[in-house]
């Protein structure tokens, strides 16, 4: 497979990465350079074998269903750029 | 299986230009999960607070804060799998699908794409006694619900509230079997009724806690047989999905619409394009989300947050055997038990509360008097005031003891209502009432011969009409009635008149 600039300013628009025209090339370049080491990694035959998601066996941690959080409105909003009344105030998005 | 004993309905034909369509129908219900905390969070899932009031930094998706699994809302998962008797996955795994949106702060949403918690299952939905679709489960998964966005409170910003963001939902997913808009519609208060039986969801469409997406294409008829045959999508046409409908009416509504307008498209020699639509109340018409479109691409991948999901099978079956008893198997037994028609055991069995009611006040007697006394008077009295069953001022003991009173003869009919409006008014014990009232119902031959002779000695003239046209012998039944305060045991005031009128 191979990334070509379309394709790598699409992939920067989902991200919602803005990067300039002529960076484009070199970043479809890098990308090409990561897919190809994974597909040297597609060489080894894991026919069978298991994905590993996990270095040590570990069961999923589980919580038990109790309120011990939130209430703590200030703190929420504490880092955003414009809060009114409560709510996070963002630029208006409509469908 | 379907049971042998109920037929399909008829799928909605729309008559167009060039001949008849079909619609082809799927749902993806979104049922937010009935926990006190949230999917991944300590916070509160109560609706209605303050905004951002219920958020963990773990919603809020601050750096570095990490998602711990609610075990509850685990097993409610599994437990409605269970009701849906459907397929539970040992294993299963969450993924993030990707998107940007102000209400979304993760910037994605941990769901499960790749290996859902439950796998097949299915539903019975009931169109009217002895009519019903078996409509199949995809898929069950669970996954993050997202905050609520405000456009209305600012001309120029959104308001984000992120109260709603991690509670856990449940995405049920339906096989496309769906045949019409009031099946769709009788497929999401068949699933709302069985949530609602498991305790796994409130079922509250208003506040948002069940919406639905509705998948609407059209066909030819004789495609959507081919397809299930075959289970080709190729047979059938391409589809649009209306987003976030959270009514019934809507539904039904948007589904109409959204095929009429996919018929004129193709009538006119057009092509569906597969999108999103949203369904617009005021307007009653679909239209494009083309803004979602690029989105689409939701570029998954599994959450390396989280490990696999595994749960044992010995877990699996205590949840099992803490089932109660579903609508269906309800209904069934109560036609079976207490000889009830199936419309009766359908209303009676709606909703857990109801049929509870109705056991109680049929418990040891006459079962379908019972339901006629739940279902026209009590019902019917509690909708005039807007009251749900469970605000009833009459207790299962009261009613009862009214039942017992009219299958005894103890009271007639007519009494009975007049008892029963005491009661629910006024409370009391029935019995207790009806001795003090002095409403029992005269049986005594001989005081209800004396009140014969009384009106037939006062009425000659009718007396002669009714011995050439014994019809009219109702109206002495009528007299006598009233003479005794339609207390008078009407079999008996017949038998006496037919005898002294010698009809």
């Amino acid at each position: 497979m191979s990334i070509d600039t379309k394709t790598a300013a699409h992939v920067a628009k989902l991200a919602r990465i803005r990067v300039e025209e002529k960076d484009l090339p070199a970043l479809a370049n890098e990308f090409n350079t990561i897919l190809g080491f994974i597909e040297q990694l597609n060489e080894v035959d894991v026919e069978g074998v298991e994905p590993m998601v996990s270095v040590t066996p570990m069961r999923l941690k589980r919580r038990v269903d109790e309120v011990t959080d939130g209430n703590q409105q200030a703190k929420v909003l504490a880092n955003a750029p414009d809060a009114r009344e409560g709510f996070f105030a963002v630029p208006k998005v409509v469908e | 299986m379907l049971d042998a004993v109920y037929s399909e309905p008829k799928p909605k034909v729309i008559a167009g230009a060039t001949g008849d369509w079909e619609l082809v129908i799927g749902l993806e219900v979104h049922a937010q999960v009935a926990s006190k905390a949230k999917l991944f969070s300590g916070a509160s899932t109560k609706f209605g607070a303050e905004p951002n009031s219920n958020v963990a930094f773990v919603d809020a998706a601050m750096p570095g804060m990490l998602p711990v699994i609610n075990e509850f809302c685990v097993e409610q998962a599994v437990r409605t799998g269970l009701g849906l008797k459907a397929q539970i996955n040992l294993k299963s795994a969450f993924d993030r699908k990707n998107y940007f949106y102000p209400d979304l702060p993760q910037g994605y949403q941990i769901s499960q794409l790749y290996e859902p918690i439950v796998g097949e299952g299915e539903v019975i939905v009931n169109m009217e006694p002895g009519v019903a679709r078996l409509v199949r489960i995809e898929r069950i998964h669970i996954e993050q619900d997202a905050g609520k966005s405000i456009h209305d409170m600012d001309p120029n910003m959104s308001f984000v509230d992120l109260n709603r963001t991690g509670v856990a939902l449940m995405e049920i997913v339906s096989r496309p079997d769906i045949r019409g808009p009031e099946e769709a519609a009788a497929y999401v208060v068949k699933l709302r009724q069985i949530l609602r039986y498991l305790g796994t969801c409130d079922g509250n469409m208003q506040n948002g806690s069940m919406r639905a997406d509705v998948n609407v294409s059209v066909c030819r008829p004789g495609d959507y047989e081919r397809y299930q045959a075959t289970q080709d999508f190729g047979e059938l046409g391409t589809r649009c999905e209306i987003k976030n409908m959270n009514s019934m009416r809507f539904i039904q509504l948007a589904i109409d619409h959204e095929a009429r307008r996919q018929i004129a498209i193709l009538e006119d020699g057009g092509t569906i394009d597969q999108e999103t639509r949203l369904y617009d109340a005021d307007k009653n018409e679909t239209r494009s989300m083309r803004s979602k479109e690029e989105a689409h691409d939701y570029r998954y991948f599994p959450c390396p947050d989280l490990l696999p999901l595994e749960i044992e099978q010995d877990w699996v079956d205590d949840i099992a055997a803490s089932l109660p008893e579903l609508p269906d198997a309800k209904k069934a037994r109560f036609i079976a038990d207490f000889g009830l028609s199936e419309y009766d055991a359908s209303v009676l069995t709606a909703d857990v509360a109801s049929a509870a009611y109705f056991e109680d006040v049929a418990q040891g007697r006459d079962g379908k008097l019972a339901a006629n006394w739940v279902i026209n008077e009590l019902f019917g009295r509690l909708k005039k005031e807007d009251h749900d069953i469970t605000q009833s001022p009459m207790s299962a003991k009261q009613l009862g003891g009214i039942v017992e009173l009219i299958s005894s003869g103890d009271i007639s009919g007519k009494i009975a209502k007049d008892l029963f409006e005491m009661v629910y008014t006024d409370g009391g014990d029935p019995a207790a009432l009806v001795e003090k009232h002095g409403m029992k119902q005269v049986t005594d031959t001989g005081a209800i011969e004396a009140a014969v002779d009384a009106v037939i000695a006062d009425n000659p003239a009718q007396v002669e009409k009714a011995k050439a046209n014994p019809k009219l012998a109702g109206w002495f039944v009528g007299q006598v009635m009233k003479a005794t305060g339609g207390k008078a045991n009407p079999k008996a005031v017949n038998e006496i008149i037919a005898s002294k009128l010698g009809l």
